[in-house]
């Protein structure tokens, strides 16, 4: 699994990171992102659906969000 | 004692000239040298090429010699600079090393089109003065067809520009009688039109009143040159007959050389601009990591606080300046009219409405730039 660590990065920093990786990693691979950006518990999630990959999981830790994406096509 | 910047765009233009201005009394008794190093002898101004690819302003008006702009206490080194040694305070210039006490890193942004496959073959942009020159060429002999403007990755230079491009296209064509058989399409990588929900509320209003569509979480991954369609990693196909791209940014090839970072992008203290790790380095302009505007309000606003508190450190003085993330950005609604933002670290813009004045006002200051370049303004 490869990892963003996006927390203290503003929106949509967090979101053009995931976007950044998605497109290097290959088919399959799950990216965990964690973001304490509020904004990127609604965002990332709707660009992941409109993209077509998967939400694994979305969960709020203590201060940041953990947000994890499967890339399916 | 020797203070050193590296670049010669806005940022590191004004900050020499300011530094001159403080210290002039020690640069006179030769206590102190300022050293400007930049690979380019003119000074673009950026925000012009918005003017110049609709014919409203020549080369002639956004470029000028660094030579005339600078204080006659900098010193100026026409070199590319290979290599920043942030630990041994030194820059490598060829077979040249220069060594500093005080370093200040502008080395901006620049764009980087053939990341995009197929981009740099059909595409076009204004991101840059060759680019610019042929798109000023294309907009001049479109005839009417579709028009997509794209924001192709952030961060990127003059975060409104590519809004007043579409609006200021919307108005080109109008004059010209070939809007009706036109469309103008705006793209852009997340889920509304502008980085700032506010601004994009603004914006998004406006582009509907004018007939501007918009398409949102879209983020290009391939131009195809033969079909003239942008393809999306969202798996969207837009064709186009004229696209205008904003490219995705880098930092300097100098940053990512010396491994102060992979992407060109200086870690940089929010407040102090001091670079992470560094107490002598500062970074400014594009060049920085901030969440804050690549633009040369933010530059210039920069560039104040760095001199101010490198000269009071020379002078023994406390060294109490703060960026708090103050930018000021233009927006052209139209040939006509502009509004406004004033915005930073904890303040949100507000607008007024679109009017004359405030056009005018940028009008002017297209012409009045050169002052802030050397300083006065």
């Amino acid at each position: 699994m490869v990892v963003i660590d996006a927390r203290g990065s503003y929106c949509p920093g967090p979101l053009m990171e995931l976007i950044k990786t998605i497109k290097k990693v290959p088919l399959g691979e799950k990216i965990e992102l964690l973001s304490s950006d509020a904004s990127s518990a609604k965002d990332v999630p709707e660009w992941v659906k409109r993209a077509g990959h998967e939400l694994v999981e979305i969960k709020k830790e203590e201060d940041y969000w953990r947000i994890v994406v499967k890339k399916t096509k | 004692m020797n203070v050193t910047i590296v670049g010669g765009g806005v940022a590191g233009t004004l900050t020499a000239n300011y530094l001159a201005t403080r210290l002039r009394d020690e640069v006179r008794r030769k206590e102190i040298e300022i050293t400007l190093i930049s690979d380019r002898d003119k000074l673009l101004y950026e925000p012009g090429l918005l003017y110049l690819i609709f014919n409203r302003l020549e080369e002639k008006d956004i470029l000028r010699d660094l030579k005339i702009l600078l204080d006659p206490g900098v010193k100026f080194v026409f070199k590319r600079a290979d290599k920043i040694d942030l630990e041994n305070r030194e820059i490598r210039l060829g077979d040249e090393k220069l060594s500093y006490d005080y370093l200040v890193i502008a080395t901006g942004s620049r764009i980087v089109p053939e990341e995009i496959p197929g981009l740099t073959k059909t595409g076009h942009w204004f991101y840059n003065l060759d680019g610019a020159v042929r798109l000023r060429d294309e907009i001049a002999k479109f005839k009417g067809g579709k028009i997509v403007v794209s924001v192709m990755g952030v961060p990127h230079k003059c975060p409104v520009a590519p809004i007043e491009v579409t609006f200021l296209l919307h108005d080109f064509l109008k004059i010209h009688g070939i809007r009706k058989s036109s469309e103008i399409i705006y793209t852009y990588p997340i889920n509304r039109v502008f980085l700032m929900e506010s601004v994009s509320e603004l914006v998004q209003n406006l582009f509907t009143e004018k007939g501007i569509e918009t398409r949102t979480f879209f983020n290009p991954i391939e131009v195809d040159a033969e079909k003239r369609e942008v393809l999306t990693l969202e798996g969207e196909r837009e064709r186009f007959d004229l696209l205008i791209s904003i490219p995705p940014h880098k930092g300097s090839k100098v940053i990512i050389d010396s491994g102060i970072s992979d992407d060109g992008w200086v870690p940089t203290d929010r407040y102090t601009l001091k670079v992470k790790g560094h107490d002598n380095a500062f970074a400014i302009g594009d060049t920085t990591d901030l969440p804050v505007s690549k633009a040369g309000s933010v530059a210039h606003f920069q560039a104040e606080v760095v001199a101010e508190n490198i000269s009071a450190e020379i002078k023994g003085l406390p060294p109490t300046a703060r960026y708090f993330g103050k930018a000021m950005c233009f927006i052209e609604t139209s040939f006509n009219e502009a509004t406004y933002i004033w915005f930073d670290y904890e303040t949100q813009p507000k607008f007024v409405k679109p009017n004359k004045f405030t056009h005018w006002m940028k009008i002017a200051y297209n012409r009045m730039f050169w002052l802030t370049a050397r300083g006065v303004l």
